[in-house]
């Protein structure tokens, strides 16, 4: 079970969030990239093996939006490359 | 090639004089060499299936099954032993129907008793939507020879008579339910054990306790061979089947492929005296479960969210799938749990199978086995054509690489049970 650090409601249980996927790459502008790198925007997400950087949906609680990094082995939330110090 | 010792009840007989001390060992451990004509990395069912079909339909027996754990410890021995041809498309219809062909002449074909248990499923059905959903689907699946059929609540309950809940007051009341008589359950260790056994005997290898770390691509940009901790395996072909884990080896070798990896948890009953004889699936509830031959109700429900290498179950999605059971089997209550488990499976974005050679030459894959137990026969049957032909075999033309680049998705919803 995570608890999950609301930035309004503080840590929370995991399941009053819903999941809003891992965190993409920027969104190219389709008519600058090839059809390749575009398909590939569209169809594949990252899947390390440890710590992604996701989106959760503070669903049954205030409504909010938030990021966190989560390690995929563990599920402990964990301090992403970004935003150490 | 070496005979393969017969199972039988001479043999049994024989034996059994000798106090069943003179059983010959049912495959080799031979000594790793340093090349092969294919390298399989898992030896779960899909590996294990491809290296079968490879020597048995295509004559090649210079193979290796290379396998991190130990043979069938992988996602073999960690699903919910379903096999079923209900699925949805016309593109994975005729490969469901393959795979069950193929399990129920499994035991014979292999020489092995895969306690093969033609059961038939009953999907529960609690609202009109996934009704008329379920009622289409039996039109395409009369198309390409899967069975389903509406049966009336009065005949649910008949059929189940442990289906106590979900009666005209509660939320969502049972309305009804589709049959598909095709399902079974199966032995998982079997299935290992016997593929395993043929494979050996036809002069193929298994190497166990052997971790692949990294794929080695040649000067050319083609496949090489493999590096794992007991050193390098050549080979020009090399097939990765490893569910999970997929990406995490690809990516070794510089590719990526648009692949999810999750967790599918299910759990298990303490046994009790036969109940249900049934695979009872309940989608507007979110769970299914079927009773083993020792007893045990086998439970499985929703996948966790976010992407997840752990195996392990969560609370939360425990809880959601016991009271979702509870409230159409409320006797369920008394029975204590005792066991949980958690598998990695990597899904696509359409949730359809990949199979194909990728973009390095040589190196073949089959992933996104979202409820690949049921897929074994059939997956290692096409992949092994694949491999040996360099063409895709006709079942799983649909299932290639090619369909993202135009996205051209085989949207499957037909994949897990419960849902």
């Amino acid at each position: 079970m995570m608890n999950i650090p609301c930035p309004f409601c503080g840590p929370r249980n995991e399941a009053e969030f819903a999941f809003g996927g891992p965190v993409k790459p920027h969104r190219p502008d389709p008519n600058a990239v090839s059809e390749v790198e575009w398909t590939q925007y569209i169809t594949t997400v990252p899947n390390p093996l440890g710590p992604v950087e996701e989106r959760w949906w503070h669903v049954k609680g205030c409504g909010t939006w938030l990021t966190i990094w989560r390690d995929t082995r563990t599920h402990d939330i964990v301090e992403g490359p970004g935003d150490a110090g | 090639m070496h005979d393969m010792h017969n199972y039988s009840f001479a043999s049994l007989l024989r034996h059994g004089i000798n106090k069943h001390t003179t059983w010959p060992k049912a495959w080799r451990s031979p000594p790793l060499r340093d090349s092969y004509d294919v390298v399989i990395i898992g030896a779960g069912g899909h590996g294990l299936a491809t290296a079968y079909y490879l020597a048995k339909e295509h004559g090649l027996t210079n193979i290796a099954v290379v396998e991190r754990g130990w043979l069938g410890g992988g996602n073999i021995a960690r699903n919910t032993i379903t096999i079923r041809s209900n699925y949805m498309r016309d593109e994975s219809i005729p490969f469901y129907v393959k795979s069950v062909a193929l399990y129920e002449a499994m035991t014979r074909e292999l020489n092995f008793n895969t306690m093969h248990s033609k059961r038939t499923m009953i999907d529960v059905i609690q609202n009109y939507p996934m009704m008329r959903d379920r009622r289409r689907r039996q039109h395409i699946m009369d198309i390409y020879g899967s069975t389903y059929e509406q049966i009336s609540e009065a005949e649910v309950r008949k059929r189940i008579p442990a289906l106590t809940g979900g009666g005209p007051d509660a939320r969502l009341p049972v309305i009804g339910g589709m049959v598909h008589t095709d399902a079974a359950v199966n032995r998982h260790d079997a299935v290992a054990w016997g593929y395993a056994r043929a494979i050996d005997a036809m002069g193929g290898e298994i190497h166990q306790q052997t971790a692949v770390e990294s794929l080695v691509r040649g000067a050319d940009g083609a496949i090489e061979g493999v590096q794992t901790n007991r050193g390098l395996i050549r080979a020009k072909k090399v097939a990765v089947a490893v569910s999970g884990h997929t990406t995490t080896l690809t990516e070794t070798a510089g590719l990526t492929l648009p692949l999810r990896t999750m967790n599918l948890t299910a759990f298990v009953s303490e046994p009790v005296k036969p109940l249900v004889d049934v695979i009872v699936n309940c989608p507007d509830a979110g769970f299914y479960f079927s009773q083993s031959d020792k007893g045990e109700m086998v439970i499985g429900g929703a996948p966790d969210m976010g992407q997840s290498f752990r195996r392990d179950i969560k609370q939360h999605v425990f809880e959601d799938t016991v009271s979702a059971m509870l409230s159409l089997f409320p006797s369920f209550k008394k029975l204590k749990l005792m066991r949980q488990w958690g598998g990695h499976l990597d899904i696509a974005k359409d949730a359809s199978p990949i199979m194909d050679e990728t973009d390095v030459p040589g190196l073949f894959v089959t992933a996104g086995w979202w409820g690949g137990y049921k897929a074994i026969p059939a997956g290692g049957l096409t992949l092994a054509h694949l491999v040996a032909t360099g063409r895709p075999h006709e079942l799983m033309e649909a299932f290639t690489l090619k369909r993202f680049r135009h996205l051209d998705y085989v949207m499957e919803t037909g994949t897990t049970t419960a849902r």
